[in-house]
């Protein structure tokens, strides 16, 4: 199925729909917020794809333990990786929002630190990975931490931040994804286009990457 | 295991200890609470560092292969798991106790700061034993194991720290229950993980 074209290009229309009508489309008017809350279409977008891929390559992670097939292996590195750019583009996105609303691109808030020990947690990977010369050895120990490393990405990202203070929508009263701050004309933008336009473009860069690691160790053996 | 048998590493981090406390001693002497609370946390991390990593990554291969022909994988670790965890709780009642003697003491209850610093002696040596499993696999793995270890503890050590601040001031804490809930289901969590990954690292 992925090496059809269709979803390629579903992907790239959900993409302009998700750009033209995330710019052009009208948003309720919030105090502070104004019109940054179109980010809602890029930042929380890419954060649920980078959840998405990790799952993906946490499922691969464990196919890998179960049968020792070197293909799975790479696909949970490859979208693992992916997961990683989505994860950066999600601080960014993030902290430039966080510029016109808290005043500054970076305050050191338990929602932006969780992020970011998240993602160390998953360079920690790659790490690990290139630590390791032999194919096998480094699979199954990559293998092993990449579960570890999912296990612990909830409380890094989705259970502390919620405990402590923070400024970052959904907690303190602030305006989050509710009823009341995303109406129907956002929602039409967010879930058809945005979240699965991002995802599907994960895993379209992921198989890309798959397909050229795939290349690189034919013309090695 | 190791530490009966080489007991230079075990004393050579009570000894650690102790001249750290004696030195933030001579540096500080009495800080105030939040100060003690980071210092003593930040102790901890380093402690666990310190004696659970020996564990796994001083032993030999053919010593470990030994443990492999007589023991079952799941056993193994939760031999280790169980040994380290015993290890660093000591280890945080002793480092509390000189903590205590060196640098005053704020806490104004202070036996829920010794339960909470059981509890998190406990959960650091449970990330650090894992960790050192599968850094003891890789070349150059103490540098890997500050580089897997320490984003991995930054969400229990908040947590902690956050816990323990009840020792600290009489206002009543909210969430605090469930802090110390969510720490233990991390333990748990960890624990389940070690069992189940483990002979997947074991077989080599």
């Amino acid at each position: 199925m992925l090496r059809q074209k269709w979803w390629k290009i579903v992907c790239v229309i959900m993409l302009l729909y998700t750009v033209v009508a995330g710019f052009l489309g009208s948003v309720p008017a919030k105090p502070i917020l104004n019109e940054t809350i179109r980010n809602l279409y890029f930042h929380v977008a890419m954060w649920m794809a980078m959840m998405i891929t990790f799952i993906v390559s946490v499922i691969y992670s464990v196919r890998y333990l179960r049968t020792n097939n070197h293909l799975d292996d790479i696909y949970a590195l490859e979208y693992a990786k992916t997961g990683i750019v989505f994860g950066i583009l999600g601080v960014v996105t993030g902290s430039v929002w966080a510029r016109w609303t808290w005043g500054a691109f970076w305050s050191n808030d338990p929602k932006q630190l969780g992020a970011s020990i998240a993602l160390l947690i998953y360079l920690a990977y790659l790490v690990l990975r290139n630590s390791m010369t032999d194919l096998d050895k480094r699979a199954r120990i990559g293998a092993v931490y990449n579960i570890f490393a999912f296990a612990m990405l909830f409380p890094t990202i989705w259970i502390v931040p919620r405990m402590v203070e923070s400024l970052h929508p959904g907690g303190m009263g602030n305006p989050a994804f509710n009823t009341d701050d995303v109406d129907a004309r956002m929602r039409a933008v967010f879930y058809p286009g945005a979240v699965p336009g991002w995802t599907l473009l994960g895993v379209w860069i992921t198989t890309l990457r798959i397909r050229l690691q795939l290349l690189a160790e034919q013309r090695l053996h | 295991m190791l530490e009966v048998r080489q007991q230079y590493t075990f004393y050579g981090v009570l000894l650690y200890v102790a001249s750290t406390i004696f030195v933030l001693h001579l540096a500080m002497w009495e800080p105030e609470g939040t100060v003690w609370k980071g210092l003593f946390w930040m102790m901890q991390l380093f402690i666990c560092v310190n004696a659970v990593a020996k564990s796994f990554l001083q032993e030999g291969r053919e010593r470990l292969l030994y443990f492999y022909t007589i023991a079952g994988a799941r056993d193994f670790i939760l031999s280790k798991l169980l040994f380290n965890a015993l290890l660093m709780v000591v280890m945080s009642l002793l480092s509390l106790g000189l903590f205590m003697l060196m640098l005053g003491d704020p806490t104004t209850d202070a036996v829920s700061f010794l339960l909470i610093s059981m509890l998190g002696g406990f959960s650091l040596s449970l990330v650090f034993t894992f960790l050192a499993a599968i850094a003891a696999r890789a070349q150059q793995s103490s540098a890997l194991m500050a580089i897997m270890g320490f984003p991995l503890v930054i969400p229990q050590l908040l947590l902690l720290n956050k816990a323990s601040t009840i020792a600290f001031e009489h206002v009543l804490q909210g969430g605090l229950f469930s802090m110390i809930l969510l720490i233990v289901g991390l333990d748990v969590l960890l624990v389940a993980l070690a069992i189940i990954l483990f002979p997947f690292l074991w077989k080599d």
